[in-house]
């Protein structure tokens, strides 16, 4: 469909872009690769007033090495972030989940800002955060403030980022060991997951996100405890579904979803210990 | 060497891989208003009112329409169908189905005409919906009370309860052939506008002939003041069969106006106005036996009709003429009632009541296997209407013209190293591998060109030499141009690129068939061969008298495309030059036009195999491979048919293993747009395995048959049964389609309950 009538602005720089956000709070939208905003704006169930563009924003294209943390521009797309040499070395699980969103088109238009900040629970790339405990940068007109990853989904499509912020940078910290494990079960290729889980090696056990099991995503604490506790993989799989709450829509049951957590964090767990 | 039979390529595509092509909605039209559509958000109610202030007043906003103002009569269903079912052309004082027009806005931008109609405030009075066939039939709720039922169509008789006795082995089961979205990339688009008084309308549609009667019909106008013109069209699916209630719209508006209108819908539009297609509940049993031999077979379906009786109504026609299948069934009985629900009218999709017939019949045939402990390859093989017997008449009274079905059985079975499959798919099981194997089986036999009427051809050849190819059919995506260039060069000697194919045009074709039904090779392209035919008799007349000879002594080079006296062939008359001599000694081009008769349909048929893996511990299934054999009688162009057979086995798997259009038991549609209605991609199919058989058809010149449904209709009862056999070792019987994770996963789960 048409979406609604709409401003539109693009600012050449992230000053003013924020500047616009503070100036015109909750009509103004930010638009990064416009994958899940626009879709929404089609349908009507979005409809900001203004959309401020910072799609062209160079200063916030970037993948910097800070020794034990990668930092990842807000504007890198999926399909740079795939592709990208130290990220590939460095911290190799979040390349290849990139790699796996949607379909190319998709990837090259998204962008890992906007996938953290649309704060969908069916997203990937925020369960790669949870399970490297990394934290988001956000600018706003009073200066930039870090966020640790689970402080910073708080519902449903909802984000710690006040109206007038702008998310910066990802900070992915180095994991331990670079074996992971990343499984999705999507009904075709270029699908959200139906449910997804991300396992990354810690020092001791492992860091586990879930996709699609609940509002928001989620870190398999149960699982987690379980491998620190010194529980195997298989016997600690099993506690996936620990206080997710997972919905129950047209591709599974709650249910079915749970089951498929188990078997989806056994198998992550499987490849990243293997 | 006759160029029939050759891996020609497309001469369509030079165009569509370069400047693309040229769709409604592409057509610059000076002035034109756009038009869009208030929909009904409610599965059934009464209109209270419709508040259109907003809406009028709206800027860019030139007119709004409700049902009052149009002054036009409803749409009486087709003759077989009930005749109380009326469809008014907007939603008049009841809503039927989510979707129904109920209100149309002309603005002079699109954006100006989505706006308005976002504006519109219809107030509705909410009436008990109906959304399960069943239900429906009961009768509890009626779409339309002064008719008194939901039964649109009735096919049903006495059941003869001696059907079954005598049988070792009887086995029923209930299949949903669940609702489908057809999807074509183009959706619904139409353009009209008055030019010198009559209405020249602009279609995307599988047949502009019938387009202008359905105008003329609708709009009460005599077909001379009607120009239909239809484009490029970018798929259809039997969904653009025939226009719907939105494009004669405008092309009422346009004559109400006197401007040029136009309206191309959206995706999550097309999801609620294309209508849907399948959509049986069927109740299967079959008996027969032990050592597989199969004796009686009953066919009771429940057809969705949705919410007016269109065209999927009376499809349990189609799939009634084709219950048995390829299977020589001593005692068939069909019975089917197409019942009215509150959801999107159904029409004809891919293979349109055939496919239906196959998925019943192949999924009977794989549980009467299991239950009789046989391989279902023998029992395919043991119950086949033997080559000899053809023509053979079944016990529903359809006439099948030729087969050979063992043939294809047999080369389906080798390409796919069948015992191979078997041992690799013991070897998993034996192992208790996560990763289950399944081989599916699927004999079909389908009918091409069901419905009466026969079609237009026309060949010219200018004085330049240039051949022109007049057609009634209507090809979007098929390959007619490349097809019909064949048929003709081959007659007439001249070169491809020397002819010119024009189609979907009323002005310049009198009269067509449009395409449909896989119809249109042996119907118009038979059309074409005898124009071609009668053209080169008169060109040889023309010929005899310009070399001063006898017509009986002229023959025709055609691989010159040049005619002497034979004996001399160094003095020769060209193809142009005769197109020049006709002008001048007989005042009219050289030309022939025929209207070729329905000669009777034809039967082509095939054996799919599929092999799925699944992981029985997701429920996820991976169609691995997929062998095609199919036997169309002669095969024009093998590039083209393969063509079909692979939209068709894309389209087939897809609603073995994705596709379903949902909706909950209010009559919401769920499943409104791309993401949530899962259309298959090619990372989802292996790369196919085909090949053809070629058992001729005396009922065309040619000897062919239609191609464009087989792979439809052959492959998803292979996918489908492919699943079942998966699981088969784990007590699985049956699993509905879509075989989504989930659906596999309870599968088995409750298997193993049960166990
Ligand atoms: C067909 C399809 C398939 C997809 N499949 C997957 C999949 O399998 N897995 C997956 O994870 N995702 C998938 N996606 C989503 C895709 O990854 C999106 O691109 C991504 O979620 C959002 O990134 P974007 O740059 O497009 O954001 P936009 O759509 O531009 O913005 C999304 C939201 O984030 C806000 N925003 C964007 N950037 C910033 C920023 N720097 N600071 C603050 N707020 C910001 C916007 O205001 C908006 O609210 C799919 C999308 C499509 C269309």
């Amino acid at each position: 469909m048409i979406p609604a009538p709409f401003e539109y602005a693009r600012p050449s720089s992230l000053e003013e872009a924020i500047g616009l956000l503070a100036e015109r709070g909750e009509e103004a939208k930010l638009l990064a690769g416009g994958h899940s905003l626009l879709p929404l704006m089609k349908l009507r169930l979005a409809t900001p007033a203004l959309l401020v563009d910072i799609g062209r924003l160079e200063e916030l294209c970037y993948v910097r090495d800070e020794g034990d943390v990668v930092a990842v521009g807000a504007l890198t797309t999926h399909d740079t972030a795939s592709r990208h040499e130290l990220l590939r070395q460095k911290i190799p699980v979040f390349s290849a989940v990139a790699g796996q969103i949607g379909d190319p088109q998709v990837r090259h238009r998204g962008t890992v800002g906007g996938s953290v900040a649309h704060g969908d629970a069916a997203s990937d790339l925020p369960a790669v955060l949870l399970a490297l405990g990394g934290s988001v940068v956000a600018v706003g007109p009073d200066g930039r403030r870090e966020i640790p990853a689970d402080q910073f989904h708080l519902g449903f499509l909802e984000t710690a980022l006040a109206e007038d912020e702008v998310l910066l940078e990802l900070r992915l910290p180095v994991p331990a060991h670079p074996a992971y494990g990343f499984e999705k079960l999507t009904k075709r290729a270029q699908d959200w997951a139906i449910v997804g889980a991300v396992a990354v090696r810690r020092e001791e056990g492992a860091g586990l996100g879930l996709i699609n099991m609940a509002s928001v995503p989620l870190r398999a604490a149960a699982v987690e405890e379980a491998l620190a506790a010194g529980a195997p993989p298989a016997e600690a799989a099993e506690r996936a579904d620990e206080g997710t709450e997972p919905a129950g829509d047209l591709n599974a049951s709650p249910e079915f979803r749970r089951h498929l957590a188990r078997v989806l964090t056994r198998r992550a767990l499987e490849k990243a210990f293997a | 060497m006759s160029i029939l039979g050759n891996r020609v390529l497309r001469r369509e595509d030079p165009k569509f891989l370069t400047v693309g092509g040229t769709y409604v909605g592409d057509i610059p039209i000076e002035g034109a208003l756009h038009a869009s559509f208030v929909r009904s958000s409610l599965a059934h109610g009464r209109i209270e009112s419709v508040d259109l202030e907003e809406a009028v007043a709206a800027p860019g906003v030139v007119a709004v329409y409700t049902a009052a103002d149009l002054g036009l009569a409803p749409l009486a269903p087709m003759g077989l169908l009930n005749q109380e079912m009326k469809r008014p052309l907007l939603a008049e004082g009841v809503v039927r189905y989510v979707g129904e027009p109920i209100a149309l806005i002309l603005a002079e931008s699109p954006a100006a005409a989505v706006d308005a109609a976002e504006a519109v405030i219809v107030d509705y009075e909410p009436l008990e919906a109906v959304v399960d066939p069943s239900q429906a039939l009961e009768g509890g709720v009626l779409l339309f009370p002064e008719a008194g039922t939901n039964v649109v169509f009735d096919l049903s008789s006495e059941e003869d309860p001696e059907l079954f006795s005598g049988c070792e082995v009887v086995v029923s089961q209930r299949i949903v052939n669940q609702r489908l979205a057809p999807c074509p990339l183009e959706v619904r688009s139409a353009a009209a506008e008055m030019v010198e008084g009559r209405l020249r309308f602009y279609a995307s549609t599988q047949g502009a002939h019938g387009v202008k009667d359905e105008l003329c019909s609708a709009l009460g106008l005599p077909p001379e003041q009607v120009h239909v013109i239809s484009p490029d069209v970018g798929g259809g699916f039997g969904a653009k069969g025939g226009p719907y209630v939105e494009e004669l719209l405008i092309g009422w508006c346009a004559r109400e106006t006197g401007r040029p209108v136009r309206w191309t819908e959206s995706r999550s539009e097309s999801m609620l106005g294309l209508g849907h297609g399948r959509a049986q509940i069927q109740q299967v049993t079959i008996g027969g036996t032990r050592s597989g031999r199969i004796e009686a077979y009953r066919l009771s379906i429940l057809q969705d009709s949705g919410g007016y009786a269109d065209v999927g109504a009376v499809l349990p026609f189609l799939t009634r003429q084709m219950t048995p299948g390829v299977y020589d069934i001593e005692r068939v009985e069909f019975h089917s009632r197409s019942v009215l629900t509150n959801t999107m009218p159904t029409v004809a999709y891919r293979g349109a009541g055939r496919p239906e017939a196959t998925a019943a019949i192949e999924r009977a045939v794989d549980c009467f296997a299991a239950a009789a402990g046989l391989d279902p390859a023998e029992v395919r093989r043991a119950n086949f209407i033997p080559k000899a017997s053809f023509p053979h008449t079944t016990a529903m009274g359809t006439e099948y013209d030729s087969g050979d079905y063992e043939k294809a059985f047999d080369l389906a079975l080798e390409m796919a190293g069948y015992d191979e499959l078997r041992a690799e798919q013991e070897r998993r099981r034996q192992r208790g591998d996560r990763c289950q194997l399944g081989i599916g089986l699927s004999s079909y036999v389908e009918i091409t060109a069901p419905v009466s009427g026969g079609e237009f051809g026309a060949v010219e050849v200018r004085p330049d030499g240039k051949v022109i190819v007049r057609t009634g059919t209507s090809p979007h995506g098929q390959g007619h141009a490349t097809a019909w260039s064949m048929i003709v060069a081959e007659q007439m000697g001249v070169p491809l690129e020397q002819i010119e194919v024009i189609h979907g045009d009323t002005d310049i074709v009198p009269r067509g068939g449009g395409t449909g039904g896989s119809r249109s090779l042996q119907l118009g392209g038979s059309a074409v061969h005898k124009a071609a035919v009668d053209v080169v008799e008169r060109a040889r007349r023309l010929a005899a008298d310009e070399l001063e000879a006898n017509p009986d002594d002229i023959v025709l080079d055609r691989s010159l495309g040049l005619f002497h006296v034979a004996g001399t062939p160094a003095i020769t008359k060209s193809w142009a030059e005769l197109g020049a001599a006709s002008l001048e000694r007989e005042g009219e081009p050289l030309a022939a036009e025929t209207d070729f008769e329905h000669p009777g349909s034809t039967f082509p048929f095939g054996t799919h195999v599929a092999v799925v893996e699944i992981d029985t511990e997701t429920g996820q299934t991976r169609l691995v491979r997929h062998i095609a054999v199919d036997d169309a009688g002669r095969i024009m162009n093998p590039l083209l048919a393969e063509g079909q057979v692979h939209g068709g086995v894309a389209q087939g798997a897809a609603q073995a293993l994705l596709e379903e259009f949902v909706y909950d038991t209010e009559g919401n549609p769920l499943t409104t747009n791309l993401a949530d209605y899962s259309f298959i991609s090619a990372a989802e199919l292996p790369s196919f395995e085909t090949a053809f058989t070629e058992t001729p058809t005396s009922r065309n010149p040619l000897g062919s048959k239609g191609i464009g449904e087989s792979g439809t209709i052959g492959s998803t009862p292979a996918v489908h049964n492919a699943v079942v056999d998966a699981l088969a070792h784990l007590g699985v019987r049956h699993v509905d389609m879509p075989a989504t994770p989930e659906r596999v996963w309870r599968a088995i789960r409750e298997a193993k309950g049960a166990a």
